[in-house]
């Protein structure tokens, strides 16, 4: 199993803060950008990387990140190139953890042992992939956590204490708590659920907890941050590369959008732990 | 569940809800305790007696079946081949076979406590029967839609908001069938405590299709019962259209295990299927992925992104299909040809003019196979369609191609 994705929360654990995981859209809006933007992230403070892998029918994402991955096969983006991306990185940054997102037939049709070995080969840390609970094991997770990927489980507030134990066996490097019953980038309702949730998981397991879907500002990762290991933002991250476009195109400020962002999200983070 | 032999061809799923290779359920976690629930209140309803009656009593006085079996004698003489039978499923209430699925799924969730239906639609057909029964059990529904098919099934989208149900059309994509699945799902994910998802065609997760399925094997049942009463025995050949694929695989399933009778498929060939991206035949021109909560055949590109496909009919128009069909496509039990956009419009046309019946676009296509078919047939064969749905729908679309608007 690769070691950035533990040796990364340990230490955030040592600054006494959660991780932030930030995800961006591979070949959003055009390769090129994407990789800057990529590469740009770990130096806002992004602790963890998620980087999206477009598929057509992303079901459970909202309008934020569907545009994007619409931006990113209108531009041509493969699930090569997206591969191509990490490998790129990988020759500047061999300690950030880069993990994988999207759904499973991009996956299917590349092969699932080809995907697997050219993943690991990329520099590739763990999947997390919407579409295969527990009940598909066979497809994915097993063979990912043979190949020493991480395969990343998404728990949700509909997963209860009977099934969490399903949910968490085969789980690695972290569990991804999602805030809410709904779709990328809609409003977290119940904050003080999302903080008794977590604590529920990590009743029953040692990984790390990280929660998303709905985070969208420093105040927001604060506050999230407070009771997990770390914070995801997507949606957000992806609204400000649509807001620096034009015409549809990459302009001069659209790294700096997101790096903006992700260095205010940062702070965010940093004040978790301090403001509990 | 059927109790039949090891080798039987209707055994399936198995516990994993896979037909073979096909099914499962690649589902995100948010919905999958509901999908398990569904099931062990689907397994409830199907072992109670109760169920069953209301289910029998409902389809006898609001539906009307038995639907009737119909030799259509003057399409029979034009062709010249084999005796050719309609099953009137376009004569049941609300005007499709839709209707038998729509009755069992409901009654379900009343069971399962739900307080909001939630569901997809094509031509509307399913849309239309899923108001119906909402309006008769009191439930609100919301019904999703792509744009383009709000605005060529316009008759169904003022019938479904007569019924009270809320129409929302769907702009993402084509703004087809596809399109509306995937945002009925992300409505269900979002509001999954209080909503049943009334699936329409006999593909998605686990237990859907195997539900699906069996609320729609009535039809090839009463066939069964009918041919024999009419000839004596089996028919021949039973021909069905397929798009999702809940007409043709509730017609199919009683004749699995009858080697003698053979069984068509026809999808949608739109433009032709060599024309990329040009037509809806899933199993003939794509091939096996995941979506939509099930593995079968899709149509994709080399990176597997979904296409979105084309057919004339709405109904149609789903870059998928329902798993089972892709497992009876594979072990070669069912043929499955496509049917031109073209020749789908002859067989309408004749249809209505020989027959008297004006029948839906989907069932057209059906129609348009068994016209390739029963020529080749001797006339002491038979062969029956399932007329899946009435043409009402349709007939300003199809005038407009045949420029009877002006």
């Amino acid at each position: 199993m690769t070691t950035r994705i533990p040796a990364r929360f340990a230490l955030c654990a040592s600054q006494n803060r959660p991780a932030l995981v930030a995800y961006t859209m591979a070949g959003d809006p055009d390769l090129a950008t994407a990789q800057a933007i990529l590469e740009a992230l770990p130096g806002a403070g992004a602790d963890i990387i998620e980087l999206g892998m477009p598929f057509s029918d992303p079901m459970a994402d909202g309008p934020g990140v569907q545009a994007a991955g619409q931006r990113a096969l209108a531009a041509g983006q493969t699930m090569k190139k997206t591969l191509a991306m990490v490998e790129a990185f990988r020759k500047q940054d061999d300690e950030t953890p880069i993990v994988l997102m999207g759904y499973y037939n991009p996956i299917y049709i590349f092969g699932v042992d080809a995907f697997l070995s050219a993943a690991k080969a990329a520099g590739v840390d763990g999947l997390i992939v919407v579409d295969l609970p527990p009940e598909e094991d066979a497809e994915l997770c097993i063979p990912a956590l043979r190949a020493g990927l991480n395969f990343i489980r998404l728990a949700t507030p509909t997963t209860d204490d009977a099934r969490l134990p399903a949910v968490l066996n085969n789980t690695s490097g972290f569990v991804y708590y999602v805030s809410m019953t709904g779709i990328t980038g809609a409003s977290i309702k119940n904050h003080a659920a999302v903080g008794e949730a977590v604590t529920r998981i990590k009743g029953h397991t040692d990984l790390p907890v990280v929660v998303g879907f709905g985070i969208k500002t420093a105040d927001d990762a604060a506050r999230m941050g407070r009771d997990s290991d770390g914070i995801a933002v997507g949606t957000a991250i992806c609204n400000a590369v649509l807001g620096s476009l034009e015409n549809g195109k990459a302009t001069a400020g659209t790294v700096a959008a997101v790096t903006t962002l992700v260095a205010g999200l940062s702070s965010g983070v940093k004040r978790a732990k301090a403001a509990a | 569940m059927t109790a039949t032999g090891a080798n039987s061809l209707r055994n399936g799923p198995d516990e994993q809800g896979r037909f073979g290779l096909y099914g499962g359920r690649f589902v995100a976690e948010t919905l999958m305790p509901l999908i398990l629930d569904l099931e062990k209140a689907y397994r409830a309803a199907q072992a109670d007696p109760e169920f069953q009656a209301q289910i029998k009593h409902l389809a006898t006085h609001y539906v009307g079946r038995p639907s009737p079996l119909y030799f259509a004698e003057r399409l029979t003489e034009q062709l010249g081949g084999a005796k050719v039978y309609f099953k009137r499923e376009e004569l049941n209430h609300t005007g499709s076979h839709k209707i038998n699925n729509t009755l069992g799924q409901i009654l379900l969730a009343k069971r399962m406590g739900k307080t909001r239906i939630i569901a997809e639609t094509g031509a509307g057909q399913h849309g239309v029967a899923t108001a119906t029964v909402c309006a008769k059990f009191d439930l609100p529904c919301v019904v999703f839609m792509g744009a383009t098919d709000v605005e060529r099934q316009y008759p169904n989208v003022l019938r479904m908001k007569m019924l009270g149900a809320e129409v929302r059309p769907v702009t993402a994509g084509a703004g087809t069938l596809k399109d509306a699945m995937n945002e009925a799902l992300r409505d269900w994910v979002t509001n999954v405590e209080t909503t049943y998802y009334l699936i329409g065609t006999a593909a998605g997760p686990h237990p859907y299709p195997e539900m699906v399925r069996n609320f729609q094997s009535v039809i090839g049942e009463e066939i069964k019962a009918q041919m024999q009463a009419e000839t004596g025995k089996l028919p021949d050949a039973v021909v069905a259209c397929v798009g999702g694929g809940s007409n043709a695989i509730g017609t199919f399933h009683a004749f699995l295990d009858d080697p003698s009778v053979k069984l068509y498929g026809a999808e949608a060939g739109g433009h032709g299927i060599e024309v990329e991206n040009g037509h809806a035949a899933s199993m003939t021109g794509g091939r096996p992925g995941v979506l939509h909560g099930n593995r079968t055949y899709l149509l994709q590109n080399a990176d597997g992104q979904i296409l979105e496909g084309h057919s004339i009919s709405a109904g149609l128009d789903y870059p998928g299909v329902g798993p089972e069909h892709s497992y009876l496509h594979d072990t070669k039990r069912v043929t499955y040809a496509p049917i031109t956009d073209k020749e789908a419009l002859d067989a309408f046309q004749l249809c209505t003019r020989l027959e008297g019946i004006i029948p839906a676009l989907e069932s057209a296509h059906g129609l348009a196979h068994l016209m390739k078919v029963a020529p080749t047939m001797s006339t002491d064969e038979t062969i029956v369609l399932c007329l899946s749905g009435r043409g009402d729908k349709d007939v300003e679309s199809v005038g407009r191609y045949l420029g009877m608007n002006s």
